[in-house]
Protein backbone atom coordinates (compact mmCIF):
# COMPACT_ATOMS: atom_id res chain seq x y z
CA UNK A 1 0.00 0.00 0.00
CA UNK A 2 0.90 3.76 -0.47
CA UNK A 3 1.30 6.78 1.72
CA UNK A 4 -2.40 7.69 0.81
CA UNK A 5 -3.51 9.83 3.09
CA UNK A 6 -7.10 8.21 4.66
CA UNK A 7 -9.57 10.50 3.99
CA UNK A 8 -11.59 11.28 6.89
CA UNK A 9 -15.52 12.70 7.36
CA UNK A 10 -16.68 14.60 9.84
CA UNK A 11 -20.34 12.81 11.27
CA UNK A 12 -22.65 14.60 8.77
CA UNK A 13 -25.31 16.30 11.06
CA UNK A 14 -28.81 14.93 10.61
CA UNK A 15 -31.93 17.47 10.63
CA UNK A 16 -34.03 15.72 13.51
CA UNK A 17 -36.63 18.47 13.49
CA UNK A 18 -39.13 15.99 11.82
CA UNK A 19 -39.00 14.06 15.04
CA UNK A 20 -40.83 14.64 18.60
CA UNK A 21 -41.10 12.87 21.64
CA UNK A 22 -44.32 13.99 23.66
CA UNK A 23 -44.42 13.96 27.01
CA UNK A 24 -45.81 10.61 29.42
CA UNK A 25 -49.10 9.94 28.34
CA UNK A 26 -52.04 7.77 29.56
CA UNK A 27 -53.22 4.97 27.06
CA UNK A 28 -56.53 2.81 28.02
CA UNK A 29 -57.37 0.07 25.97
CA UNK A 30 -61.53 -0.23 25.81
CA UNK A 31 -63.26 -2.96 24.69
CA UNK A 32 -66.68 -3.62 24.49
CA UNK A 33 -70.07 -3.97 22.82
CA UNK A 34 -72.23 -1.13 20.83
CA UNK A 35 -74.23 -0.53 24.42
CA UNK A 36 -70.61 -0.19 26.42
CA UNK A 37 -69.04 1.69 23.76
CA UNK A 38 -72.04 4.17 23.60
CA UNK A 39 -71.26 4.96 27.83
CA UNK A 40 -67.70 5.05 27.23
CA UNK A 41 -68.03 7.63 25.23
CA UNK A 42 -70.14 9.33 28.08
CA UNK A 43 -67.28 8.41 30.81
CA UNK A 44 -64.22 9.11 28.65
CA UNK A 45 -66.19 12.66 27.22
CA UNK A 46 -65.28 11.56 23.44
CA UNK A 47 -67.77 9.46 21.38
CA UNK A 48 -66.17 6.99 19.86
CA UNK A 49 -65.61 6.60 16.66
CA UNK A 50 -67.57 3.52 14.77
CA UNK A 51 -66.22 4.17 11.86
CA UNK A 52 -62.85 1.89 10.83
CA UNK A 53 -59.93 3.44 11.26
CA UNK A 54 -60.92 6.88 13.00
CA UNK A 55 -60.17 8.91 15.70
CA UNK A 56 -61.81 11.33 17.54
CA UNK A 57 -60.92 14.29 19.64
CA UNK A 58 -62.25 16.64 22.37
CA UNK A 59 -59.88 18.93 24.43
CA UNK A 60 -56.83 16.77 25.40
CA UNK A 61 -58.74 13.44 24.96
CA UNK A 62 -58.67 11.25 21.87
CA UNK A 63 -60.36 8.32 20.99
CA UNK A 64 -58.19 6.17 18.36
CA UNK A 65 -60.74 2.91 16.30
CA UNK A 66 -58.46 -0.16 16.44
CA UNK A 67 -60.97 -2.73 15.81
CA UNK A 68 -65.22 -2.88 15.44
CA UNK A 69 -64.79 -3.31 20.04
CA UNK A 70 -61.42 -1.99 20.23
CA UNK A 71 -60.01 1.35 20.73
CA UNK A 72 -57.23 3.22 22.42
CA UNK A 73 -57.72 6.02 25.09
CA UNK A 74 -55.24 8.53 24.90
CA UNK A 75 -55.23 11.31 27.54
CA UNK A 76 -52.72 13.34 29.95
CA UNK A 77 -51.63 11.35 32.63
CA UNK A 78 -52.74 13.64 35.30
CA UNK A 79 -55.81 12.39 34.08
CA UNK A 80 -55.37 8.95 33.87
CA UNK A 81 -57.04 7.69 37.70
CA UNK A 82 -59.76 10.06 37.35
CA UNK A 83 -60.51 8.46 33.94
CA UNK A 84 -60.65 4.82 35.44
CA UNK A 85 -62.70 5.71 38.05
CA UNK A 86 -65.25 7.44 35.95
CA UNK A 87 -65.22 4.08 33.90
CA UNK A 88 -66.05 2.08 36.95
CA UNK A 89 -68.59 4.24 38.49
CA UNK A 90 -70.28 4.58 34.58
CA UNK A 91 -69.58 1.30 33.13
CA UNK A 92 -70.77 -1.40 35.85
CA UNK A 93 -74.05 -2.49 34.17
CA UNK A 94 -71.72 -3.22 30.83
CA UNK A 95 -69.37 -6.25 30.49
CA UNK A 96 -66.19 -4.48 28.99
CA UNK A 97 -62.89 -4.45 29.66
CA UNK A 98 -60.05 -1.45 30.18
CA UNK A 99 -56.72 -1.69 30.66
CA UNK A 100 -53.95 0.39 31.24
CA UNK A 101 -51.63 0.20 28.76
CA UNK A 102 -49.68 3.80 29.51
CA UNK A 103 -46.28 2.07 29.86
CA UNK A 104 -46.51 -0.67 27.13
CA UNK A 105 -45.98 1.93 24.76
CA UNK A 106 -44.67 4.95 23.98
CA UNK A 107 -45.37 8.03 21.48
CA UNK A 108 -43.67 9.41 18.26
CA UNK A 109 -44.86 12.81 16.11
CA UNK A 110 -43.30 12.58 12.63
CA UNK A 111 -43.70 15.83 11.54
CA UNK A 112 -42.93 18.58 8.13
CA UNK A 113 -42.69 18.38 4.68
CA UNK A 114 -41.41 15.22 4.53
CA UNK A 115 -42.99 12.74 7.08
CA UNK A 116 -45.24 10.96 4.52
CA UNK A 117 -41.91 10.08 2.87
CA UNK A 118 -40.04 9.32 5.98
CA UNK A 119 -43.27 6.93 7.52
CA UNK A 120 -43.13 5.50 3.86
CA UNK A 121 -39.38 4.04 3.93
CA UNK A 122 -40.91 1.37 5.93
CA UNK A 123 -44.94 1.43 6.18
CA UNK A 124 -46.67 -0.57 3.33
CA UNK A 125 -49.76 1.52 3.44
CA UNK A 126 -50.46 4.45 0.83
CA UNK A 127 -50.43 7.58 2.84
CA UNK A 128 -51.69 9.56 0.43
CA UNK A 129 -53.78 12.25 1.80
CA UNK A 130 -56.82 10.97 -0.39
CA UNK A 131 -56.68 7.31 1.14
CA UNK A 132 -55.35 8.64 4.24
CA UNK A 133 -56.84 11.33 5.33
CA UNK A 134 -56.52 13.65 8.65
CA UNK A 135 -57.92 11.81 11.35
CA UNK A 136 -57.57 8.43 9.79
CA UNK A 137 -55.28 5.97 12.57
CA UNK A 138 -54.70 2.33 12.41
CA UNK A 139 -52.61 -0.40 13.17
CA UNK A 140 -50.14 -1.60 10.78
CA UNK A 141 -46.18 -2.11 10.23
CA UNK A 142 -43.44 -0.10 9.80
CA UNK A 143 -40.61 -2.35 8.69
CA UNK A 144 -40.96 -5.69 11.63
CA UNK A 145 -42.67 -3.68 14.37
CA UNK A 146 -46.26 -3.19 14.79
CA UNK A 147 -47.04 0.40 15.22
CA UNK A 148 -50.21 2.29 15.50
CA UNK A 149 -50.28 5.39 13.42
CA UNK A 150 -52.82 8.56 13.29
CA UNK A 151 -52.26 11.29 11.03
CA UNK A 152 -53.30 14.12 13.32
CA UNK A 153 -52.61 16.88 10.41
CA UNK A 154 -51.60 17.16 6.50
CA UNK A 155 -48.29 16.84 7.52
CA UNK A 156 -48.27 15.58 11.15
CA UNK A 157 -48.09 11.84 12.20
CA UNK A 158 -48.80 10.08 15.92
CA UNK A 159 -46.95 6.90 15.92
CA UNK A 160 -47.45 4.43 18.76
CA UNK A 161 -44.61 2.33 19.59
CA UNK A 162 -44.35 -0.49 21.73
CA UNK A 163 -41.51 0.29 24.04
CA UNK A 164 -39.07 -2.21 23.60
CA UNK A 165 -39.15 -1.38 19.16
CA UNK A 166 -38.73 2.04 20.08
CA UNK A 167 -34.89 2.18 19.09
CA UNK A 168 -35.68 0.21 15.86
CA UNK A 169 -38.19 2.64 14.64
CA UNK A 170 -36.27 5.41 15.68
CA UNK A 171 -33.30 4.19 14.46
CA UNK A 172 -35.10 3.37 10.72
CA UNK A 173 -36.21 6.55 10.56
CA UNK A 174 -33.34 8.51 11.21
CA UNK A 175 -31.11 6.78 8.92
CA UNK A 176 -33.71 7.60 6.47
CA UNK A 177 -33.52 11.02 7.39
CA UNK A 178 -30.08 10.75 6.26
CA UNK A 179 -30.90 10.63 2.62
CA UNK A 180 -32.94 14.28 3.21
CA UNK A 181 -31.57 17.07 1.30
CA UNK A 182 -29.57 19.29 3.82
CA UNK B 1 -47.69 -6.54 -3.12
CA UNK B 2 -50.74 -8.52 -2.72
CA UNK B 3 -53.79 -6.33 -1.52
CA UNK B 4 -56.51 -7.75 0.93
CA UNK B 5 -59.71 -6.52 1.52
CA UNK B 6 -60.60 -6.88 5.17
CA UNK B 7 -64.25 -6.66 5.73
CA UNK B 8 -63.62 -4.10 8.37
CA UNK B 9 -60.58 -1.89 7.17
CA UNK B 10 -61.25 -2.10 3.29
CA UNK B 11 -58.22 -2.37 0.79
CA UNK B 12 -54.46 -3.48 3.00
CA UNK B 13 -51.34 -4.93 1.82
CA UNK B 14 -50.96 -8.86 2.77
CA UNK B 15 -48.17 -7.81 4.70
CA UNK B 16 -51.14 -7.12 7.71
CA UNK B 17 -52.29 -10.18 7.32
CA UNK B 18 -52.21 -14.00 8.74
CA UNK B 19 -53.80 -17.34 7.74
CA UNK B 20 -56.20 -18.94 9.78
CA UNK B 21 -56.80 -22.32 7.85
CA UNK B 22 -59.62 -23.98 6.28
CA UNK B 23 -62.76 -22.26 7.30
CA UNK B 24 -66.17 -23.56 8.65
CA UNK B 25 -64.78 -26.26 10.72
CA UNK B 26 -67.61 -27.15 13.78
CA UNK B 27 -66.85 -28.03 16.98
CA UNK B 28 -68.69 -31.29 18.25
CA UNK B 29 -71.75 -29.60 20.01
CA UNK B 30 -71.10 -32.20 22.93
CA UNK B 31 -67.64 -32.57 23.18
CA UNK B 32 -67.84 -35.82 25.76
CA UNK B 33 -69.65 -37.49 23.51
CA UNK B 34 -67.90 -37.02 20.38
CA UNK B 35 -65.92 -40.33 19.30
CA UNK B 36 -61.92 -40.34 18.53
CA UNK B 37 -63.04 -40.41 14.80
CA UNK B 38 -64.83 -37.53 15.23
CA UNK B 39 -62.27 -35.40 17.39
CA UNK B 40 -59.40 -36.25 14.49
CA UNK B 41 -61.75 -35.23 11.86
CA UNK B 42 -62.02 -32.23 13.70
CA UNK B 43 -58.71 -31.66 14.92
CA UNK B 44 -56.63 -33.15 12.35
CA UNK B 45 -58.29 -33.65 9.22
CA UNK B 46 -58.06 -30.28 6.54
CA UNK B 47 -59.33 -30.39 2.86
CA UNK B 48 -56.92 -29.62 0.12
CA UNK B 49 -58.47 -27.97 -2.41
CA UNK B 50 -57.41 -27.30 -5.65
CA UNK B 51 -59.51 -24.25 -6.95
CA UNK B 52 -61.74 -22.10 -4.53
CA UNK B 53 -61.59 -22.56 -0.79
CA UNK B 54 -62.83 -20.83 2.03
CA UNK B 55 -60.64 -19.99 4.93
CA UNK B 56 -59.89 -18.48 7.86
CA UNK B 57 -58.15 -15.16 7.79
CA UNK B 58 -57.02 -12.48 10.40
CA UNK B 59 -56.02 -8.76 9.78
CA UNK B 60 -53.22 -9.77 12.79
CA UNK B 61 -51.46 -6.04 12.06
CA UNK B 62 -54.56 -3.92 11.44
CA UNK B 63 -57.81 -4.42 13.36
CA UNK B 64 -56.94 -7.85 14.71
CA UNK B 65 -60.45 -9.61 13.63
CA UNK B 66 -60.86 -12.69 12.39
CA UNK B 67 -63.10 -13.19 8.74
CA UNK B 68 -63.79 -15.32 5.93
CA UNK B 69 -62.19 -15.56 2.87
CA UNK B 70 -62.96 -17.22 -0.46
CA UNK B 71 -59.66 -18.16 -1.81
CA UNK B 72 -58.35 -19.53 -5.66
CA UNK B 73 -55.55 -21.90 -4.13
CA UNK B 74 -54.46 -22.10 -8.06
CA UNK B 75 -54.21 -18.12 -8.40
CA UNK B 76 -53.76 -16.77 -5.22
CA UNK B 77 -56.56 -14.37 -5.59
CA UNK B 78 -59.30 -13.62 -3.13
CA UNK B 79 -62.49 -14.24 -4.40
CA UNK B 80 -64.52 -12.40 -2.12
CA UNK B 81 -63.81 -11.40 1.95
CA UNK B 82 -66.69 -11.73 3.96
CA UNK B 83 -67.29 -10.88 8.10
CA UNK B 84 -66.73 -13.87 10.28
CA UNK B 85 -70.76 -15.00 11.08
CA UNK B 86 -72.14 -14.17 7.52
CA UNK B 87 -72.72 -16.83 5.46
CA UNK B 88 -70.54 -16.23 2.44
CA UNK B 89 -71.83 -14.73 -0.86
CA UNK B 90 -72.88 -16.94 -3.65
CA UNK B 91 -70.02 -17.43 -6.17
CA UNK B 92 -70.69 -18.19 -10.03
CA UNK B 93 -70.00 -21.91 -11.14
CA UNK B 94 -67.72 -22.55 -8.53
CA UNK B 95 -65.82 -25.67 -7.63
CA UNK B 96 -66.65 -27.77 -4.36
CA UNK B 97 -66.34 -24.96 -1.30
ZN1 LIG C 1 -59.06 -5.00 9.46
Amino acid sequence: MGNHAVKTTAPVAVDMSWLETPASTARLSFRGNAAAIAAASTAFGVPLPTEACRAATVGTRSALWLGPDEYLLIAPESERLAIIQGFVRDLAAHPHSLVDVSHRQNALIVKGPHAVWLLESGCPLDLDLSRFPVGMCTRTLFEKSEITLWRTGTDTFHLEVWRSFMEYVTALLTETAHELPA
Amino acid sequence: MLIIHCPYCGDRPELEFSHGGQAQVVRPADPSKATDAEWTQFLYLRKNTRGLFAERWRHLRGCGRFFNAIRDTTTDQFVVTYRAGEQPPAIGSGGAL
